[in-house]
């Protein structure tokens, strides 16, 4: 209603009854989603870091990212739990953020429809900014959703999207928090938080009509009153994150995720055993034979360095009579989830980096007998093959890896995600 | 300066951060758009109109069947803001729909092959939650409406006053009346509204305002149009 001459309907201002919304409320809304967009943005980009994408191209699952990973570093060991606590905020958070998200969109909606539509260049702008920051936020979290459940119907890769995705939502996202902050600030100045909170129903008035544009000039009557709406937010995301958080605590926590995809113990093989922890490749979907898991079984390790090609062969007996060094690690996963700490025994690698021959290995290659998937081989860093914690593993829990951990070795790096924990390995290529 | 604010429409650093926004968006959109730019171009748009222009208008209009179905029943239906606690347990288990539904309606069928767990229990868990929520929501009514007396009696007292402040708050932006000092009172104000001083807030509307108030918008809980005229 800035112009009389505005089309009936949503765009003229009077449209917009709801005699709560208003610039200060959705100016709390804001507030709480600018204290999470940017923890997770960091975290999200703490998880490219972790694949270690600039080590090989078998690692990095963007690799026309160009100034893009300006920020990448060597992913540490330490701490062990990083990369389980990392992930788990990420996905936890992403989850718990949708019900602020929404309401947030709802307290704007008017402004889709502001009319004139375009008033100068500067508002051009922000209005594309717009786009960026609604499209971008529908975008990454409808993609890290989805992918959280396993279900992949993207038009092109995942990590592609959400990357990618990420970097554009996050350029629209600064542009619409320069050019609002300052109105967010004023319109929460213009109400007392505590003041809203002992506000009930019957005393619930609008927000007036000289506050901005998202008060109401025709107000119906209230039917809920501002506090009433942010415990109604807040409940949704309590509600969200009491039955999801429990895939990433652990424990007995994990009962509680009622609505998480890691909720329930394990149903094959493992069911029962000390091995009954989450997994997301089993045997059967790696289509790993049991004839190339059993006694012709082989560890191939050695070095390519210099073109040399020296390797030996290893059976699964000749590695159980090596020296046995034992690790407490989690494993944790990107889609959020992870495990307890499972007790991990086996060959420390740079054991097997020495007997290859290999002084100062900078990198290691690991191959699975998985054929094809996405994660049948990673590069991991010299950091992380010469902890002393970082092992091809042969048992878990006092017990022979199952087929579906790993048998008859797998990797296991303290604070790596999980999908660079190779299972079934084949080989170990190590690098000086 | 002066000139420039005039023919852009803000100052010079909000065109930069503009322009430092947009070209990290393009450049990063490079990435995105590199293979099948179509389909990723549905989906980033999809996700604005499958929220601003699907999504959001089917919740708002059914919030508001509910109570237009509501409105017309016989008024023996208390005074109590009964649609919240329709609308929460609705809200909260649509929401966790949203967010679970491929879960809960098994979409992702490769799920029990890689990950050893089963896909059966969701939609229970989904079912027993919302059941959950609609209980506690009625139990909470039920406490409501056990020790209504006097509270109701409050909330019917000041709702009625609202509505003759909102009448009377119209009449003055329309000009017939000279302003009074019944106004809607400013929730920061914790005492009741009848004989309020005029809020900061709510000081008479300023000039040029009052085409914004035009005099039938003004009569608050006397709806004009169908109900999803109504878009709160």
């Amino acid at each position: 209603m800035r112009d009389p001459s505005a089309p009936p309907g949503p765009f003229r201002r009077s449209f917009w009854r709801s005699p709560v919304r208003g610039p200060w409320l959705t100016s709390v809304f804001g507030l709480l989603l600018l204290v999470g967009i940017p923890v997770m943005f960091a975290t999200g980009l703490l998880s490219y870091a972790a694949y270690n994408p600039n080590l090989s191209p078998f690692n990095d699952t963007t690799p026309g990212k160009g100034l893009l990973g300006f920020y990448l570093f060597s992913w540490p060991t330490h701490p062990i739990w990083l990369y389980r606590l990392t992930q788990g905020v990420h996905v936890t958070l992403g989850v718990t953020l949708v019900p602020i998200l929404l309401f947030k969109l709802w307290s704007v909606l008017p402004k889709l429809f502001e009319w004139p539509s375009l008033r100068s260049f500067a508002h051009a702008f922000e209005r594309f900014s717009l786009f960026l920051v609604v499209g971008g936020a529908g975008f990454e979290f409808v993609t890290g959703i989805l992918n959280i459940q396993t279900w992949y119907p993207f038009p092109t890769s995942f990590y592609t999207l959400h990357f990618y995705g990420a970097w554009v939502f996050i350029a629209g996202f600064v542009a619409h928090v320069a050019v609002k902050f300052p109105v967010m600030v004023r319109a929460l100045r213009s109400r007392s938080f505590i003041a809203e909170m002992r506000t009930n129903l019957a005393r619930t008035r609008p927000e007036p009509p000289d506050a901005g544009y998202l008060a109401p000039v025709a107000p119906a009557t209230p039917t809920i009153s501002r506090r009433g709406v942010l415990a109604f937010a807040g409940a949704g995301s309590a509600l969200v994150a009491a039955l999801s958080a429990g895939q990433s605590l652990g424990g007995v926590f994990r009962k509680t995720a009622l609505l998480a995809p890691h909720d329930q113990p394990v149903t094959g093989a493992d069911a029962g055993t000390v091995g009954d922890f989450q997994i997301n490749n089993t045997a059967r979907n790696a289509r790993i034979d049991a004839a190339e898991t059993g006694e012709t079984w082989r560890l191939t390790f050695g070095t390519d360095d210099q073109g040399s090609h020296a390797f030996k062969k290893l059976s699964r007996a000749d590695l159980l009579r090596m020296e046995q060094h034992t690790a407490s690690l989690p494993i944790a996963c990107v889609e959020g989830w992870s495990t307890d700490n499972q007790t991990w025994t086996g060959i420390r690698l740079r054991d097997l980096a020495a007997l290859a021959g290999v002084a100062n290995p900078s990198s290691v290659l690991v191959q699975s007998l998985q054929h094809g998937g996405g994660f049948n081989k990673a590069v991991l860093s010299g950091t992380q093959l010469m902890d002393p914690d970082s092992l091809l593993a042969l048992q878990v829990n006092g017990a022979d890896l199952s087929l579906d951990h790993g048998y008859p070795a797998r990797v296991i790096v303290p604070n790596n995600p999980g999908v660079h924990n190779t299972k079934w390995v084949g080989s170990l290529t190590f690098r000086s | 300066m002066r000139w420039f604010s005039r023919w852009y429409g803000a100052n010079p650093l909000h065109l930069l951060t503009m322009i430092g926004c947009i070209l990290l968006a393009d450049y990063a959109a490079v990435g995105l758009l590199k293979v099948k730019p179509v389909g990723v171009l549905i989906w980033f748009g999809g996700a604005v109109v499958g929220h601003d222009l699907v999504l959001l208008p089917l919740y708002v209009l059914a919030d508001k069947s509910v109570m237009a179905v509501f409105r017309h029943r016989p008024p023996k239906l208390p005074t109590l803001p009964w649609i919240n606690y329709l609308r929460v347990p609705t809200a909260l288990s649509g929401m966790l729909l949203l967010i679970w539904f491929p879960l809960i309606f098994r979409v992702p069928s490769h799920f029990p092959r890689t990950t050893d767990l089963s896909l059966n229990p969701y939609l229970g868990h989904w079912i027993a939650v919302t059941g959950a929520l609609f209980l506690l929501s009625a139990a909470a009514f039920a406490l409501r409406l056990g020790n209504r007396g006097h509270r109701t009696a409050e909330y019917r007292h000041e709702t009625a006053d609202y509505g003759r402040e909102a009448a009377d708050y119209g009449r003055e932006t329309a000009g017939q009346l000279p302003p009074s000092p019944r106004r809607p009172a400013s929730p920061d104000s914790l005492s009741p509204p009848a004989g309020l001083s005029p809020p900061a807030g709510l000081s008479p509307p300023a000039q040029g305002l009052p085409e914004e108030f035009p005099p039938q918008q003004q009569l608050l809980g006397h709806r004009q149009g169908p109900p999803w005229d109504e878009w709160s």
